[in-house]
């Protein structure tokens, strides 16, 4: 590095970039704080919703799932699952079967336990669900599959 | 053989405990995750005893815990030698140590042994939720524990560096453990609005990794560097600042590459991609500032694994954070590659070449010194640990690879096609069976490494400085 670089200019650009970016981030994160309640349509974000998302929390679903592209990758992606799996039409039949009949008795397949649940739980868990699908994700993912 | 300690200060033995521990976890994780691997292909392997998200949870939050163990041990060790003065407290620092160790141990017997709701209600999770988040699934009571041990520890080696000499390295090591502190509060905040919750969240995560760890690591190697260069300390800390610099410049804007697709604004797709995009720059400085002083070094240290571990760590963080880091930030690559295994691969190689290698370049220097070795290990243990390290980083570097062809080949039959033709996500696991078992494999040989890097610190025979000596009068001699 040339001579004329010195320590002091290091450590100068060090704090001030530093500073820069703190206050831009700052800043961003205030707008984008202030449009999450549109982009995830808030309004639809009933107490089941909420519950839904504790079960979810306290079952440690992301242990093995992703969620909006975010957890583990051992399992399918449920960010849209309400879209893949029927959406308004009978998805909350599906889960309910579904969740009931884990674990699969498939020798050698991925095993979800069964957590047993409650029917309340369950559709909470399914009202939390759906209202993640409709969260406005710029079009992600690529294709129902997740 | 003497085993007089060459300690400058006394108290910088009570980095021992927390570099011992350290290392158990490691192994831990290292089992952790083979058994992880082999359920990726083996689905029902240890079910139910062991389901995935369990040894998931223990694999990464081992990660989270031994790094933390290894930090506290490298700023117990530096920082007085640093500061010129003694630790502030040492019994403080055990008493930490123990309050840690236990609450750690605790947590990892809650994860095994009963079901993680049960354990949420017996924490009392519903008081105040913030279980259940990936990496942040530790019951709230625990979080407030690490607060409490942050705290303490800030405090005593705060003290430390109040008293003593200030130089740049401390001061730069103790922003990014009270960044590190402060970061995680974020933890306890876990709003219902999911957008929130998980942006939020990436700050504990992100703005660790990305932000006040590489302050952590980028001084803790500082340190090392001076000490088996004996390079001048002012071209030391202008690198210093130069890295951490570009670090955080880069680093904080490049949050943005985990709010593309989480029902965050469309802004960030070109500020997270051009930011992040930089986000090499102050590894590939890394690269540059170990490899420079190595080579313009003033004297011959004994201690030649710690100079290796050093030069490696910057070359592995280089590739796993900043190349395999580049390969899916951009926006537009990302909108493919999200969760998948490429996500896996990056992360792998990151954190073992970032953060896993500078704590054991810290120990490699550190702990013959505390065992009262003279400068460095015998030159028979010293061959031992450098084999340790080319197995474990070059299975690592195989781990990635074989991760990185999963997740091509995941992004291909899965997220390429269109809605229909694509193939769902059970199915495509199932083509990728002999990525996984070649991950394995090389996972296998990882942990082969770490057995012959264990058995480094056994290995008996002539102190290396002691050796160096002799060896330079019998030249003398001739």
């Amino acid at each position: 590095m040339a001579e004329k670089f010195t320590k002091g200019a290091a450590r100068n650009i060090y704090y001030g970039g530093s500073l820069f970016c703190i206050l831009l981030f700052l800043a961003l994160t205030f707008h984008t704080t202030r449009e999450a309640p549109q982009t995830s349509h808030e309004e639809n974000l009933t107490e089941a919703v909420a519950r839904g998302k504790l079960v979810w929390e306290e079952n440690n679903c992301i242990g093995c799932h992703t969620l909006l592209g975010e957890g583990a990758y051992y399992a399918p992606e449920l960010g849209n699952v309400y879209v893949r799996r029927g959406g308004d039409a009978s998805f909350k039949q599906y889960f309910a079967a579904w969740m009931k009949i884990q674990p699969l008795p498939a020798p050698g397949r991925r095993k979800m336990p069964q957590f047993n649940l409650t029917d309340q739980q369950v559709d909470d868990l399914a009202e939390f669900l759906k209202w993640t699908s409709e969260i406005n994700t710029q079009d992600w993912p690529p294709n129902v599959e997740g | 053989m003497t085993n007089t300690s060459t300690l400058k200060f006394a108290s910088q033995s009570v980095a021992k405990p927390y570099f011992v521990f350290a290392l158990i976890l490691f192994a831990g994780q290292i089992l952790f995750g083979l058994i992880m691997g082999l359920q990726y292909i083996i689905g029902d392997f240890l079910f139910p005893a062991i389901p995935f998200n369990v040894a998931r949870m223990v694999h990464t939050n081992l990660l989270i815990v031994w790094l933390l163990f290894g930090f506290m041990g490298a700023a117990y060790y530096l920082v007085p030698e640093e500061a010129d003065v003694e630790l502030h407290s040492p019994l403080l620092a055990w008493i930490l140590f123990w309050v840690f160790a236990v609450a750690g141990t605790l947590t990892v017997l809650g994860y095994l042994l009963v079901p993680y709701a049960t354990l949420a209600s017996i924490t009392g999770n519903d008081l105040l939720p913030t279980m259940g988040r990936e990496f942040l699934e530790q019951p709230t009571i625990i979080k407030v524990g690490i607060v409490i041990v942050a705290l303490g520890f800030l405090y005593n080696v705060g003290m430390t560096v109040l008293k003593g000499r200030k130089t740049v390295i401390n001061m730069v090591l103790m922003t990014g453990l009270v960044g590190l502190a402060v970061m995680f509060l974020f933890a306890f905040y876990n709003p219902e609005n999911l957008v929130l919750d998980k942006f939020y969240w990436w700050w504990v995560v992100h703005l660790w990794v990305e932000g006040v760890w590489e302050l952590i690591l980028g001084a803790i190697l500082a340190f090392v560097l001076i000490k088996v260069t004996g390079v001048d300390r002012e071209v030391i800390e202008k690198w210093l600042y130069v890295i951490i610099g570009l670090a955080l410049i880069t680093g904080i804007i490049g949050t943005g590459h985990h709010y593309y697709w989480i029902g965050t604004p469309s802004y960030w797709q070109p500020l997270g991609s051009i930011f992040s995009a930089l986000e090499p720059l102050p590894f590939f400085a890394m690269v540059l500032f170990a490899f420079n002083a190595i080579n313009h070094r003033r004297k011959e240290h004994p201690n030649q694994a710690a100079a290796l571990w050093a030069m490696g760590t910057s070359v592995m963080a280089f590739l796993g954070a900043g190349v395999w880091g580049f390969l899916h930030t951009l926006s537009p690559v990302n909108y493919y590659t999200h969760g998948s295994q490429i996500t896996a691969a990056h992360g792998h190689m990151a954190f073992y070449g970032a953060y896993a290698m500078i704590v054991l370049t810290i120990i490699s220097y550190a702990m013959p010194i505390i065992r009262g070795q003279g400068q460095a290990a015998p030159n028979r243990a010293q061959v031992t640990e450098m084999w340790g390290f080319w197995l474990m980083t070059v299975s690592m570097v195989f781990i990635t690879l074989f991760l990185t062809a999963a997740g091509v080949v995941q992004v291909w039959l899965q997220r390429l096609p269109e809605s229909g033709a694509a193939l769902s996500f059970m199915n495509t696991q199932q083509q990728l069976n002999i990525f996984y078992w070649a991950r394995e494999l090389a996972g296998v040989i990882f942990l082969i490494g770490l057995v012959v890097y264990f058995a480094s610190f056994f290995v008996k025979g002539e102190a290396a400085d002691v050796a160096a000596m002799k060896a330079a009068r019998a030249r003398a001699q001739i």
